[in-house]
């Protein structure tokens, strides 16, 4: 299943960076692992790649051909309703035949291992693997057994690459910039996927970055990955351009990380009187779902700072983009 | 006659402080005579350029068996340790059933008189099943052979228990060896720190590891008993054996080569290879237990070797197995770890490969793990720049789980001698 040499963008020839010496970028990876491997140009690409998909959105025959007669397959080893579907939807408007996989009922079930479940169903000749794992490294692990091209689509409390470059685009179309921009990552930051490709991706890109939780949730030493680390919304929310407001994962919790819900959401929840104390102008975002009344109220949830539902809309040409990218890949 | 004459090389023997180019005789399975001109024998082996030293002592190794034959078996472990160079190795009792009565350690023993290869020393859990709860049969044990006491995997939680374990073996004058690590803080799959954050695995924290040694120095201190502490991994162990050893504790203490040799940045690929308990820590943990070996806190050195099955160590970093393969290839592993780098000189490392850990087990008067006439001929010896290729594939032992493969290593065994019998040539 070797891949053909990148072919032309879907986009028009855009003028090259500025700087004499300046190449045309050229894509090259077959898979997606996370943000960590990428380059800060590497981002830029996926990012303008998908401005030029979200026009396909707003046709009348929302569809291009650019994966017709390839295979996606959807592998979904943990539950997830939104990033699934909007992967599926960027697939099947990139042309691509999928096919879904979940772990409920299935050989996994059974005791199969996520490698032979994976090329038992790679031997059906498939293109494209989307991973959602709860195992953290599981898509890197399979990217060195397998040749089909990966897209984490979020592995354990690793990294979640295509949610943190749909927050990114949603940042740059709301804000024009990311460079310079203080953006703020609340909650539970240790077991964050999405927070972990936020603060590379966001950092890559030139965003000062500051994470907020108590100290049950935000390790020390997150601040190795070059953001600043606070255990106060109410000192850096005056501040920041960006509030990313992460959902409590109550399902994921073993034991208790923090007293109470109550307590926690007086501490570091998003209400219109904090908001009051923000810049007129923040972007509040929320990867979803949203615990309505914990993370945020719903009044800021609904309110005209929230951009919540647009990062779901920006989500799709993402993620087109990046089945794009990857097919095209070479290496 | 002598049945075997080692003639010309270094010969090592700590016990006796010796270091000079000697001939070693064994006659009758024992050590005949140790210096220049040996005598007549049925063999000789010229070991010019090479050490001649007491046989290579391993207190933590997991032969798998029984339960796990398809990873390891005590002939295959045996097999593994002669090619290492070791005479003597302590086989763990974490088996399934696990080795904690009479009955299963007399099974060690026919099973390793069945291999007739390196001598397999059993030891028995601690507490029934290792559940931590009521004390094993430790009198009846150490009565059909087992040396060592160990709930190895985890530590013994309960104070209770574990103070209670200590009067039983000082009673039995046995070795009581600890897993230090605090279960309670044991909730992640590597060292806690940068690397685990930005890899997204929970972390086990390097005081997990501190709590239950402090803890049980003030048991020792109470129960006079010798404690062992297994697989040192952190510099804060290091400095709280060398405090309760100038306190004049009867305590001793291991490490393993690859907490001398790797740090949790092997982890970043997420090949479960470098995933083991305790697990990597950092540069500054590798450099403590380096200065402890050669300022002999750390007084023993030891593999933890831990054979798993191919498709347990593909599985995703989280679920696979802790452990990892080194016997076969451990003297040039602590080599590259100690000599190389300058921390000590070959005595000192044989001191803490074979005197050393002989008298963790057996006190200080013991003849095990030295050349003394009359001593049980157990000898190895050694190339000292044998400048070799770590070829995993070619390994005796039954699994794989090494990341060593392709590591060019300063020394290795090159004869293995137990009992007079040459057991291993290269």
């Amino acid at each position: 299943m070797a891949k053909k040499a990148s072919s032309s963008s879907p986009r028009k020839a855009e003028p090259p960076p500025a700087g004499a010496d300046a190449k045309p970028f050229v894509w090259r990876r077959k898979d997606l692992l996370g943000l960590d491997e990428l380059s800060a140009e590497e981002i830029v690409h996926i990012l303008d790649t998908a401005e030029s998909f979200k026009e396909v959105s707003t046709r009348s025959i929302k569809k291009v051909p650019a994966l017709r007669g390839k295979v996606v397959a959807l592998m979904f080893f943990e539950d997830s309703t939104r990033t699934r579907m909007s992967f599926e939807l960027a697939a099947s408007r990139l042309s691509a035949d999928t096919i879904l996989f979940t772990a409920k009922g299935s050989s996994v079930a059974k005791g199969e291992t996520t490698l032979d479940t994976v090329r038992n169903i790679e031997a059906m000749g498939v293109d494209i693997f989307v991973v959602r794992h709860g195992q953290s490294g599981s898509p890197h692990m399979l990217a060195r057994q397998v040749r089909a091209s990966i897209v984490n689509a979020g592995d354990g409390q690793h990294e979640h690459p295509t949610q943190a470059l749909l927050d990114i685009f949603t940042i740059r179309q709301k804000l024009s910039r990311v460079a310079g921009l203080k953006v703020a990552i609340v909650g539970d930051i240790a077991h964050s996927r999405v927070a972990r490709s936020n603060i590379l991706g966001l950092r890559k890109l030139g965003a000062e970055v500051v994470v907020v939780g108590p100290p049950t949730l935000v390790p020390s030493a997150i601040t190795a990955m070059g953001c600043s680390v606070s255990h106060s919304l109410d000192d850096v929310l005056a501040e920041v351009d960006v509030v990313n407001m992460l959902r409590i994962q109550f399902e994921r919790f073993s034991s208790s990380l923090f007293p109470s819900v109550r307590e926690y959401h007086n501490l570091y929840g998003l209400t219109a009187a904090r908001l009051a104390r923000a810049k007129k102008d923040l972007l509040v975002m929320h990867p979803g779902p949203i615990n309505r009344g914990v993370e945020l109220t719903s009044e800021v949830a609904d309110g005209p700072n929230s951009c919540i539902l647009q990062q779901v809309t920006n989500g799709l040409a993402v993620r087109m983009a990046v089945l794009y990218l990857v097919s095209q890949g070479s290496e | 006659m002598n049945d075997l004459l080692i003639q010309n090389g270094r010969v090592i023997d700590p016990a006796n402080g010796r270091d000079e180019v000697a001939d070693v005789a064994i006659a009758r399975g024992k050590i005949a005579r140790v210096g220049k001109g040996g005598g007549a024998a049925k063999e000789t082996i010229d070991a010019r350029g090479r050490i001649v030293c007491p046989g290579l002592i391993d207190l933590h190794v997991h032969c798998r068996e029984p339960g796990h034959e398809e990873e390891e078996t005590i002939a295959s472990a045996a097999a593994a340790a002669v090619a290492g160079g070791f005479t003597t190795i302590v086989a763990m009792p974490n088996t399934h059933p696990p080795i904690d009565d009479e009955t299963a350690v007399q099974y060690v023993l026919q099973r390793a008189a069945r291999a007739n290869l390196a001598r397999v020393l059993p030891a028995g859990c601690i507490t029934k099943a290792r559940e931590g709860k009521e004390l094993a049969e430790m009198g009846l044990m150490t009565e059909a052979g087992a040396v060592a006491f160990t709930d190895d995997g985890d530590g013994v939680a309960s104070t209770s228990v574990m103070q209670r374990a200590l009067q039983y073996t000082k009673m039995l004058g046995v070795c009581l060896m600890q897993h230090c690590q605090d279960g309670d803080l044991m909730t992640g799959v590597m060292n806690s720190g940068a690397v685990a954050v930005r890899l997204g695995l929970g972390g086990i924290a390097g005081s997990g590891e501190q709590i239950m040694l402090r803890r049980d120095l003030e048991l020792v201190e109470r129960t006079g008993a010798r404690y062992h502490v297994m697989h040192v991994s952190t510099a804060g162990s290091v400095e709280l054996i060398r405090q309760a050893k100038s306190a004049g504790l009867p305590v001793t203490a291991e490490a393993a080569p690859h907490h001398l040799l790797l740090t949790d940045a092997a982890c970043m690929g997420y090949d479960p290879n470098y995933k083991m308990n305790p697990p990597l820590r950092t540069a500054a943990d590798v450099e403590a237990l380096r200065r402890g070996v050669a300022d002999g806190t750390i007084d023993c050195l030891a593999t933890d070797h831990a054979p798993h099955s191919k498709e347990e160590k593909e599985l995703e970093f989280g679920l696979a197995p802790f452990g990892i393969l080194s016997l076969e290839c451990a003297p040039g592993l602590y080599a590259k770890a100690l000599i190389e780098t300058g921390a000590c000189d070959w005595p000192r490392l044989i001191a803490a490969m074979s005197t050393n850990p002989a008298r963790a087990l057996r006190g200080a008067d013991t003849t095990l793990g030295t050349l003394a006439v009359g001593a049980e001929a157990d000898v190895t010896i050694l190339d000292p720049s044998a400048g070799w290729t770590v070829r995993v594939d070619r390994f005796v032992s039954r699994s794989r789980n090494c990341p060593y493969d392709g590591w060019k290593l300063p020394a290795r065994a090159v004869a293995t001698i137990v009992g007079g019998a040459i057991k291993y040539r290269l």
